[in-house]
């Protein structure tokens, strides 16, 4: 009895062992990314082309959102967390309690468009008016010029990063009417403004597929400006983000190779087959 | 060694039996001590009845009341619906059907336990809710009735499976005592089975309520998820599942706003818990009449 409980110990510890050693070694040449889910399709765009050029690297890439990867960066899990939105304070202290230092890369712009049904007459507005319509001042369709209608309000959750720029540019800190409507992702609420009359939502540029209409919005100084990369880019559309990842310090080795490489040309290419709105 | 292969299988028997409880322990505790910071944030009744439910915001309202009343009508609806369409269903298969016909019919509606809830949650939207909006003319299909109808579809085959077994397990002798009175079927089934099954049955009730409460996928799919407290059956809600299923992911770890959300979870815990410690009683009552 004694004996085969030692032999039975004796293998569960080699097991463990070998398991072990086998992970560090895979480890150094893998890179671990999570977050946002905005970001998503640009680090597994990037890390198929990057996987290509470099064999040895292994690169997974998975969502859950940015908190839950900033969150995975602070437990050392990940080396890379995605971001659509600025670290925030409390993430900063749990970081920092933890001996993690986490450095911000911006790797990309998103602008956000207002969509609308494709039935909705309805082309421009302004963001005072799409502010109004959010907090719920603005409730038929008819008090900006499109036909008599209830306005139905899709918002994404209120800790997405998606929301977090509709909430600072076009909210500007006023609360979400709590009629709005809750989806949990951007192709949530394509599909409900493609399904349902007189919806209103928001999302980031790479989602326009035609199914929803993209709104122009009147600028204060009367100027319409559609939601184009090119306005984004040069800053006229308004509604408009920069898209992060995040590292444990000044990346060093291959997740700095990574990194470079989404900022290089080439990665920026990428950034923009993928719908989203290249750096330079 | 006999006897050691004995004391092998019994032990780990013994841990599988022990896991069980262990893991309901390590929940709680991890809910708990989660939870728990939050009410250092807002007070446990400003949480529990405050109306605004706006986490994310500076200065932010911690109040789940739309969550809770969100779930209290969404699975109201349900109930209405999953009880008499399960206790007539529970009768028609007991009472009318042949024998032979019921033990084929029974495990089909039992099959309907086994879809997954997001082919539920597709079904609400991709054809109820459109189909709502065209009969009522509604400004959106995603709202409590379209919600309650899923659900009270995904809460029937328990309660018909569980009233069935109810209204067999009536001794015969009752069921043949009325009709030598000369009772009617109906009359032997109403005055009779029903009330000698009616433990049975609200067992059966009380296992629709919790499977409702605590159904995710599908009320986050079809709920709207509007973080108001209804004024019609036509309002779009967002339950308490669906709350933190949605705002989980995004939430900066350690934030009052992820502590909430735990809050919202033992809330939630609790309510299923004590419904089925209802069902628990009640299924000994439901047990004890039966013989």
């Amino acid at each position: 009895m004694k004996i085969s409980h030692f032999v039975l110990f004796v293998m569960v510890l080699s097991l463990v062992i070998f398991s072990v050693d086998g992970l560090a070694e895979r480890d150094r040449n893998s890179i671990n990314i999570q977050g946002s889910s905005t970001v998503l399709p640009i680090s597994q765009r990037a890390a198929e082309v990057f996987m290509e050029k470099y064999p040895h690297i292994s690169i997974s890439v998975s969502g859950g959102g940015s908190g839950t990867g900033i969150a995975a960066l602070v437990d050392g899990v990940v080396q890379i967390a995605n971001s659509s939105r600025f670290i925030k304070l409390d993430e900063v202290k749990n970081a920092v309690a933890s001996n993690i230092y986490p450095v911000p890369h911006r790797i990309a712009m998103d602008g956000i468009a207002i969509v609308v049904n494709n039935e909705n007459k309805v082309k421009e507005l302004s963001l005072e008016q799409v502010r109004k319509i959010f907090t719920g001042e603005i409730t038929d369709w008819s008090q900006v010029g499109g036909d008599r209608g209830a306005i139905v309000m899709v918002s994404r959750d209120t800790s997405s990063g998606t929301f977090e720029c509709f909430y600072e540019v076009v909210l500007q800190g006023q609360r979400l009417s709590p009629r709005s409507q809750l989806q949990t992702s951007s192709g949530g609420i394509v599909s409900t403004v493609n399904t349902t009359k007189g919806a209103i939502g928001y999302v980031g540029l790479g989602y326009l597929d035609g199914s929803v209409k993209p709104l122009d919005i009147i600028k204060e100084d009367g100027k319409v400006v559609s939601p184009t990369s090119e306005n984004v880019a040069s800053g006229v559309y308004p509604v408009s983000r920069p898209l992060f990842i995040f590292t444990n310090g000044w990346p060093k080795g291959n997740t700095a190779l990574f990194i470079n490489f989404i900022l290089s040309l080439e990665g920026q290419k990428l950034v923009e087959e993928v719908g989203f709105v290249p750096l330079y | 060694m006999k006897n050691f292969t004995g004391r092998i299988i019994r032990y780990g028997l013994l841990i599988t039996a022990l896991s069980s409880i262990f893991f309901l322990g390590g929940i709680v505790l991890v809910l708990m001590s989660n939870a728990f910071p939050v009410f250092k944030v807002v007070g446990f009744l400003e949480f529990i009845l405050g109306i605004d439910w706006y986490p994310a915001y500076d200065p932010p309202d911690y109040g789940i009341f739309p969550l809770i009343m969100g779930s209290f009508w969404v699975t109201g609806g349900a109930i209405l619906i999953a009880v008499p369409l399960g206790v007539g269903g529970a009768v028609f298969l007991s009472q009318v059907l042949p024998f032979s016909f019921k033990s084929v019919i029974k495990p089909i509606v039992e099959i309907l336990a086994g879809i997954p809830s997001v082919v539920y949650g597709f079904f609400g939207i991709k054809f109820l809710a459109p189909w709502l909006v065209r009969i009522f003319d509604l400004p959106t299909g995603l709202n409590i009735t379209t919600a309650a109808i899923t659900l009270g579809i995904m809460a029937l085959p328990t309660v018909l499976s569980i009233s069935e077994d109810a209204i067999s397990s009536v001794p015969g002798e009752y069921k043949d005592a009325a009709l030598a009175l000369g009772a009617t079927r109906w009359e032997t089934t109403r005055s009779v089975l029903l009330p000698a099954s009616s433990s049975g049955i609200l067992t059966a009730t009380i296992l629709g309520i919790s499977r409702s409460i605590g159904e995710t996928m599908t009320v986050l799919m079809v709920a709207g998820g509007a973080a108001i407290v209804p004024r019609s059956i036509f309002d779009p809600v967002r339950p308490m599942p669906a709350a933190i299923a949605a705002e989980m992911g995004e939430t900066a770890v350690g934030s009052p706003h992820y502590h909430a959300l735990f809050g919202i979870g033992l809330v939630l815990f609790t309510i299923t818990f004590a419904f089925n410690l209802l069902a628990y009683y009640t299924t000994r009552n439901f047990k004890g009449r039966g013989n």
